[in-house]
């Protein structure tokens, strides 16, 4: 089978997105937050701080310090999985940090920490990127200084042919090579924040695979200023 | 991560580092591309069914490998299972402390399972006793000893060698026992290395296997598990961005870097 006549399970073309949108100012108690929804993958994020860092041995004199805490609900995938922290969401929490932290200027606020919860509520593959997606918009929303905005995407491999924004029934997907899964996150002016990739490529092809995932990254980009800027206009009529 | 660094390295010796980067030197004489002596001692521990201890300059780490029988789980009923942990010990380094693992070890623990695990090295499928009910379970565990930088790299090429000496221990079905004195034969293994290779950038330099000073100065990383040119598994770490360049530069590297580290556990090995 040649890459042209690869059919994706739901028919979407190799560099078509699912259905997604995004929304900002969904959580009235905190400083920033953001829905980011891409087919069945539902991800929220909320904003607290600036606020003073405690404890104190944890201050950082320098700058401030970005938090980040990703959690999935223990109902948001069929096998109910157990409540709390686990060796999964450590890593995603940290590497959500790593994502942002490049486009965040917290020069000015030493000893200070802003907290970004993130959490699933429905997950159907690459729940990583929209917890990202929804963070950076909740970032903004809450008036943090960023000097970019950063956007994220799942490409991947099935079998031969690279694709983008991985469902489910794609990272499961078994014929040939079977599946490579490849979520990175870009800022707007293209520095890569974020790269992970589990499977079996190419160096070759892995360029290519980062070439979709930067015009897939500038389609999202375009919803996320969207919802930001509806954000704003609505603050202005209230 | 909490409680802050007891001995961080000091602005000045960051400095000095890029400055000596700038031309493209480093403090013991290395080229940026170039690894520390590796030294490799097998079968480090008797208990173990396979173990190994791997030295990078002053950077020393412990594999070992164990086997038990288990449940298969619900999604690979005919797969053996594989866990990958690492422990960062307190007597490696005065800066780690004693309590829950913090995530620099959870982090090598989940890259080196992923190198592991999506280069298909071990050949899990060999390992069912009895589908839906009785499977192998491979563990490998990683202990540091002493950390000078680039743990990482040195538990990868400690998780393979340690795989490749491992005995997989005789089952009594009979009375459901592992007897872990006595030996069926090696592990079922593909013929592949799947080693990672973590390519550090400080400033607009691109470095292999930093000592712990160069670690600290890291602004960002990218950990390639591969093999003979193949790329199974990646990681980018640290709070700097890469551009698409340094990407494309970081797998030149790896592919080259690959094929000496190759020679070198060979070259141990024999």
């Amino acid at each position: 089978m040649t890459t042209k006549d690869f059919k994706r399970p739901d028919g979407r073309k190799v560099d078509e997105l699912r259905e997604f949108e995004a929304k900002v100012g969904i959580i009235p108690n905190a400083d920033g937050s953001a829905i980011y929804k891409s087919g069945e993958t539902i991800a929220i994020a909320a904003v607290y701080g600036p606020k003073k860092m405690h404890p104190q041995h944890s201050q950082n004199p320098e700058k401030g310090t970005l938090r980040c805490t990703y959690n999935m609900n223990s109902f948001s995938v069929s096998d109910r999985i157990r409540p709390g922290p686990s060796r999964r969401s450590t890593e995603i929490s940290k590497i959500t940090e790593w994502a942002l932290e490049p486009v965040l200027m917290l020069d000015k606020f030493q000893n200070m920490v802003v907290d970004v919860h993130i959490n699933i509520i429905q997950a159907d593959a690459g729940t990583r990127c929209a917890g990202i997606n929804a963070a950076a918009m909740a970032l903004a929303h809450a008036g943090i200084p960023m000097k970019d905005m950063v956007s994220s995407v799942s490409v991947g491999k099935l079998d031969k042919t690279i694709v983008v924004d991985l469902s489910k029934e794609e990272e499961d997907y078994e014929e040939g090579e079977g599946p490579t899964d490849i979520p990175i996150s870009m800022t707007h002016s293209g520095d890569i924040t974020h790269f992970q990739l589990d499977g079996k490529i190419e160096p070759k092809q892995l360029m290519e695979a980062i070439e979709l995932a930067k015009k897939s990254c500038e389609k999202i980009y375009e919803v996320q200023k969207k919802a930001l800027k509806e954000s704003i206009n609505m603050e202005d009529t209230e | 991560m909490g409680g802050e660094e007891i001995e961080i390295t000091p602005e000045v010796t960051a400095e000095r580092i890029a400055e000596y980067l700038e031309q493209e030197k480093r403090f013991d004489g290395r080229k940026t591309d170039e690894y520390r002596d590796l030294t490799i001692e097998k079968n480090i521990s008797k208990k173990a069914e396979g173990s190994v201890r791997v030295k990078l300059g002053k950077t020393e780490v412990l594999v070992g490998v164990k086997m038990d029988t288990a449940e298969p789980y619900p999604d690979s009923p005919d797969k053996g299972n594989l866990m990958v942990t690492a422990e960062f010990l307190p007597l490696s380094s005065s800066r780690i402390e004693l309590g829950p693992p913090k995530f620099d070890s959870i982090e090598v623990g989940r890259i080196i399972d992923r190198s592991i695990r999506e280069s298909k090295l071990i050949e899990l499928e060999k390992l069912c006793i009895k589908e839906g009910e009785k499977v192998w379970t491979v563990f490998i565990d990683i202990y540091t000893i002493n950390d000078d930088g680039n743990i990482l790299d040195a538990a990868g090429i400690g998780a393979v060698i340690a795989l490749k000496l491992a005995r997989v221990p005789k089952y009594d079905a009979e009375n459901e026992k592992v007897l872990h004195e006595e030996y069926e034969g090696p592990i079922p293994l593909k013929k592949i290395n799947p080693f990672t290779i973590t390519v550090h950038k400080i400033g607009k330099h691109l470095i292999l296997d930093p000592t712990r000073e160069e670690e600290d100065v890291s602004e960002a990383r990218i950990s390639i598990g591969s093999s003979d040119g193949t790329i199974h598994s990646l990681q980018k770490g640290n709070s700097g961005y890469l551009s698409v360049e340094e990407i494309q530069k970081s797998f030149d590297i790896v592919e080259n870097s690959w094929k000496e580290l190759f020679k070198k556990v060979e070259a141990q090995l024999k």
